[in-house]
């Protein structure tokens, strides 16, 4: 026997050994959801409470409910730390396990898993992130990017401006500033801001703020102070929302033309601005505030019993909330997906069913103990797997946010068309793009 | 030509239509590189005494500035938890000389440079450990650090100076003194001017190569302290923070690995130059050129001196 | 005793200056290419195959690639991420144009876009060497990952900011996009990963070889024996990138599917070099052995105590993770700063004696 050959034998044994660990079968009595989140990293100050959220919510249903339709989840978070490689590594692991619904909550993981997700036959549900494209269903029958895109988002902050201005031509010959995080995500709204700029007559300034330079911007802010834009819009995350309140309050920017969208509106963002930051607003999709029957049950059910991670004084934040909305459409699509096959242990393609027959009313909402909650969800079908739903605007008012605005409805005219070019444009590129063959279900 | 004008006309036309903004440039500049500077610093502190060049610099400044809060957060009253700060970056300095820097005494450099990775792997996830990821507001009032800004009226406009920022340069300004005063006139500092001569001459005439280097890596850590909160009352304090030190590089470039004034100078040049070059040429290639002027800064000056500043000339024999 | 040479005579200049000289070293080879071959690709999960293995050897290649600037020629750097960003963008640009040609074909051909720019960062090396020029490198870096999300054009004016991969085919079967299945890129990742493990065994071996291991213990020496420094520093970066790109391409061919500019960051670079100086600088086997423990460990230490019942929070894990990371590496250092691949050529002498102790 070479001892090479042994050596080699016990490597390739320890290689081996970690294969069982993915195979592992799961136990069927349970629904898989797992979640994959980010608590380490640069991004770490968005990804906490968005983890905390969505993993509270759907505890509670264990605890309270034992799960949803008398099966419990498993849930189960893998760390991604906002970090492509290791979401896609997430991603590997988790597949063998049937996993009902994959929240990957970076718009960078979204991409990769996007062509995946078909040929695994999981969905993916890239809450208001991820390729806007992804909201034509026929091209995409298996990512859901519910309630808005980005494009939907800047639409409505263009609609709140308007509002204010007396209406969008009024904007002719102002200047309107961008600043965003030099990514795809950051990137993405430019198209429809530049046909917006077009269409109205104002002149569009991108400031652009590299990772690295997420904690200074002092050159974009003076070069804000320079150009003296009527309204800023703000693309930011993670460290970069807290620096840029604080920058655009030291260059005593008016605050209340200074809009971030919904991935920019955390308490921690606005706050270390001091009161310097007051008048801040932000895009927002949902209440804030512990003031739920649901969040309070999760307060009894899980918090109390030390089975969080979250600050107690932190439940009900923004971004906390913002995971539980996450957790709520992951929960309703699976409780749907229960009621079309009825199925007690759903798996994926059951909960692709679900998502496209999602539909939250009011009174819905109400009965999760999510009174006004959120805006109703009664859009997403088989053709549009967002529904363009509506946002309000929040403004931070030195402690806490308040909002300010009613439900703002987006430009779906203007939205839509981009979005269907821009589908288009991705399965041409891909070709072999495979096409929809998954049937439609009927609203239930 | 429009693009020749709009390279060598228009940014001077700028400058001179709007005076106000040049000078807020060049102090944001300022600020900016004086605490690149500050970070170089640390580095140029322990690379003179032990030829370590330390890349664990910048999640030292991170973990200062967590520590002092963590603490604060655990109800020590501020001063108290900067003393209690300041015996933890000791620690922090006696262990990593013990722990990794005696073990791997008389290994070529690079090696001693991947060791400081490993430092600086292991104190991230120590400190996400101990103080979680999410970021923290610094403690500026408590520690009776000034907070709002002097709007100065000039040139026509306004040139708004954060108290903080002038706070921190006087502070920078202090600390480099005494520094320099501990290097030239105390013992332990003539020592240490001697090891970063000679390691082997310095032995030989009995100074112990053990104590200087937990006393440079405490020096150093002081630095991080320092760079930490000013750093973190600029912005906040996460572990974002931790890429900015890799702005401290270029600046060594420029300043030499060295020279302690090589380090404040090459900082501010490169804090100016970056502001400069993305206020008023950044539009033209679509912004955010700051993540990568200061190093095409520092190539461009390398293949002229490849010394730096104020380097000593490198003189090769075979 | 256990690893004899006894007995094995060579007869010919040829046979002596063999790579593997030895025969168990030839037959050990050849067990690990069957094991590689056919025995994972039929006994592997898609788990072992698409997660472990493929970005294993991906990384592998890469870490050859910047062995051969750093622990062949002495030259460090920290641009390699880049590189491999340049390689990858490379391929997802001719592979739009010229939508016919085999993809495999181009996933190699990027490997010379990526050595061009790989040349042009390399100049400043004729002037400045050590940590200067690892600075020096950190600007080509950072540059070209701003090139990737600033230059449209770069990803096709796609609106995601993201390059993603179309589907193409070898003889009717798809190589990538995801159809493909794990088994195939597997493979395609393999013979590439050996094929040019093969080639630069070759020149580390050979007169260029030698060029760049004199240049690295001495320059000024090796100058004065009529080694043309320019040419051949320039040579080692743009072999050096030709690696990085190619694993680059990859990468995002044969591995993400899609990849946005942030994946080619700074720590991408880090990460490569952590595994050289694990591994062992100047030894191909040592980017093999360093790739394994940087890439692998994380995901053991992730994956295996949740298995065994201890329950962990995802995130301390990672915490965790980077605690031990960075202990190892500090470990490693102290005790064997030459590299796993030197613990090898011990552990391989220790044998040869066994069970004499010399």
């Amino acid at each position: 026997m070479n001892v090479r050959h042994l050596v080699f034998g016990v490597a390739c044994g320890a290689m081996l050994g970690v294969t069982p660990l993915a195979t592992t079968a799961v136990a069927q009595d349970s629904i898989y959801v797992p979640l994959l989140t980010y608590r380490t990293g640069p991004f770490a100050n968005s990804g906490i409470p968005i983890a905390n959220g969505m993993h509270d919510y759907l505890a509670m249903l264990n605890e309270r409910d034992g799960g949803i339709g008398g099966v419990k989840l498993n849930i189960e978070e893998c760390e991604t730390g906002y970090d492509t490689k290791k979401g896609v590594e997430c991603y590997e692991s988790i597949k063998g396990k049937n996993p009902t619904v994959i929240n990957p909550y970076s718009t960078g993981i979204t991409l990769q898993l996007i062509p995946k997700a078909a040929v695994d036959k999981i969905p993916i549900l890239s809450m208001a992130y991820g390729l806007s494209a992804s909201a034509i269903g026929e091209k995409f029958p298996w990512i859901f990017n519910p309630p808005a895109t980005y494009w939907d988002g800047l639409s409505m902050i263009f609609r709140y401006i308007g509002g204010k201005e007396g209406g969008l031509d009024r904007l002719r010959g102002k200047t309107v500033g961008f600043i965003f995080l030099e990514s795809g995500y950051g990137r993405e709204p430019i198209p429809l801001l530049e046909q917006f700029a077009k269409d109205y007559g104002f002149n569009v300034k991108l400031y652009s703020v590299a990772g690295k330079e997420m904690q200074d911007q002092s050159a974009q802010w003076l070069a804000v102070r320079r150009d003296r834009p009527a309204w800023m819009i703000m693309w930011g995350w993670g460290a970069m929302n807290p620096t840029a309140v604080k920058r655009a309050a030291e260059t005593n920017y008016p605050m209340d033309k200074f809009i971030g969208i919904w991935w920019s509106g955390s308490e921690d963002d606005a706050r270390p601005a001091g009161p310097g930051g007051k008048g801040y607003l932000t895009l927002n999709l949902h209440g804030v505030g512990a003031n739920y029957p649901a969040i309070h049950d999760i307060v009894k059910h899980v918090v109390g019993k030390g089975k969080s991670q979250v600050d107690k004084s932190k439940v009900g934040e923004n971004l906390y909330n913002r995971g539980v909305y996450n957790s709520v459409l992951s929960a309703e699509a699976i409780r749907n997906a229960q009621k079309i096959t009825g199925k007690k242990v759903v798996n994926g393609a059951d909960v692709r069913r679900g998502l496209e027959t999602l539909n939250i009313s009011e009174a819905r909402w109400k009965e999760l103990g999510l009174p006004e909650f959120a805006a109703p969800i009664t859009a997403v079908s088989c053709a549009d797997h967002n529904g363009h739903h509506a946002a309000y605007m929040q403004q931070w008012d030195g402690t806490k946010w308040v909002k300010v605005s009613d439900w703002i409805v987006p430009m779906k005219d203007k939205v839509r068309p981009l979005l269907e070019a821009a589908a288009t444009d991705y399965v041409t590129k891909n070709t072999g793009w495979p096409k929809r063959s998954e049937a439609c279900d009927k609203q239930s | 030509m429009d693009l020749l004008y709009k390279i060598f006309l228009e940014p001077f036309v700028q400058m001179g239509t709007a005076p106000d903004l040049l000078v807020q440039t060049l102090w944001e500049g300022m600020v900016g590189g004086m605490l690149y500077a500050l970070i170089a610093l640390g580095f140029v502190l322990i690379f003179k005494a032990s030829g370590v060049f330390n890349f664990a610099q910048g999640i030292m400044v991170v973990f200062a500035a967590l520590t002092l809060i963590g603490l604060h957060a655990q109800g020590i009253p501020a001063f108290v938890a900067l003393a209690l700060t300041i015996a933890v970056m000791f620690a922090l300095a006696w262990s990593v000389e013990r722990i990794v820097l005696r073990p791997l005494v008389n290994q070529p450099d690079i090696i001693l440079f991947m060791a400081t990775f490993g430092i600086t792997y292991f104190l991230i996830g120590f400190g996400e450990l101990v103080f979680g990821g999410d970021p923290k507001t610094m403690i500026t009032e408590e520690l009776f650090l000034p907070k709002g800004s002097w709007d100065i009226k000039m040139l026509g406009g306004f040139v708004s100076l954060q108290k903080i920022d002038v706070a921190a340069a006087i502070i920078a300004s202090i600390m480099v003194a005494v520094l320099s005063v501990f290097f030239s006139k105390t013992r332990i500092g003539r020592a240490l001017r001697a090891v970063a001569d000679s390691h082997k001459a310095a032995l030989s005439v009995g100074i112990s190569l053990e104590q200087i280097w937990v006393i440079v890596w405490f020096a150093a850590g002081l630095v991080a302290l320092v760079t930490g909160i000013m750093w973190g009352a600029r912005s906040n304090v996460s572990f974002a923070l931790e890429i900015i030190a890799l702005k401290a590089l270029p600046v060594l470039i420029l300043g030499g690995f060295t020279s302690i004034p090589g380090a404040i100078v090459g900082g501010l040049i490169i804090g100016v130059g970056e502001k400069l070059g993305e206020f008023y040429w950044g539009p033209l290639v679509g912004g955010g050129t700051d993540s990568w002027f200061a190093f095409v800064i520092a190539l461009i000056f390398l293949m002229f001196r490849p010394q730096g500043l104020f380097g000593e000339k490198i003189i090769e024999r075979v | 005793m256990l690893y004899r040479e006894a007995g094995q005579y060579k007869t010919s200049y040829q046979a002596d200056q063999a790579v593997f000289p030895l025969l168990q070293d030839r037959v050990g080879l050849l067990v690990i290419l069957f094991v590689a071959y056919v025995v994972i690709p039929l006994t592997g999960n898609d788990f072992l195959i698409n997660a472990v293995m493929t970005p294993f050897l991906i990384f592998s290649l890469a870490a050859i690639g910047l062995n051969l600037l750093t622990g062949y020629t002495g030259l460090l750097s920290l641009g390699s991420g880049a590189f491999m960003g340049v390689g990858a963008y490379a391929c997802y640009k001719l592979t739009t144009y010229f939508p016919d040609v085999n993809i495999i074909i181009w996933i190699v051909a990027s490997g010379f876009v990526a050595a061009l720019v790989g040349a042009i960062f390399g100049l400043p090396s004729l002037r400045i060497k050590g940590f200067y020029l690892a600075i020096a490198t950190l600007a080509a870096q950072f540059f070209l990952e701003w090139s990737f999300t600033r230059v449209a054009w770069l990803y096709n004016h796609n609106v995601s900011g993201a390059i993603e991969v179309p589907q193409r085919t070898l003889f009717g079967v798809p190589i990538t996009g995801p159809n493909a299945t794990a088994e195939t890129r597997y493979l395609i990742v393999l013979t590439i990963v050996v094929g040019m493990t093969w080639v630069a065994s070759n020149i580390v071996h050979g007169r260029i070889g030698r060029m760049w291991m004199a240049v690295r213990d001495m320059d000024i020496a090796a100058e004065l024996m009529g080694i043309r420094l320019l040419p051949t520093k320039l040579l080692a970066f743009a072999v050096s990138s030709f690696y990085c790109g190619v694993a680059g391409a990859m990468m995002v061919f044969l591995w993400y599917g899609g990849a946005e500019s942030t994946v080619f960051s700074i720590n991408q670079s880090f990460t490569i070099l952590f595994m050289i100086i694990i591994g062992g600088l100047g030894s191909l086997l040592g980017a093999y052995l360093g790739a394994a423990l940087i890439f692998v460990l994380p995901i053991v230490l992730r994956f295996v105590p949740p298995k065994l019942g201890i329950p962990v929070h995802a995130a301390t894990v990672e915490h965790i993770t980077f605690m031990i990371v960075g202990a190892l590496i500090i470990f490693f250092l102290i005790v064997e700063p030459h590299g796993l691949a030197r613990l090898w050529q011990i552990g391989k002498q220790k044998l040869r004696v066994w069970p004499f102790p010399y």
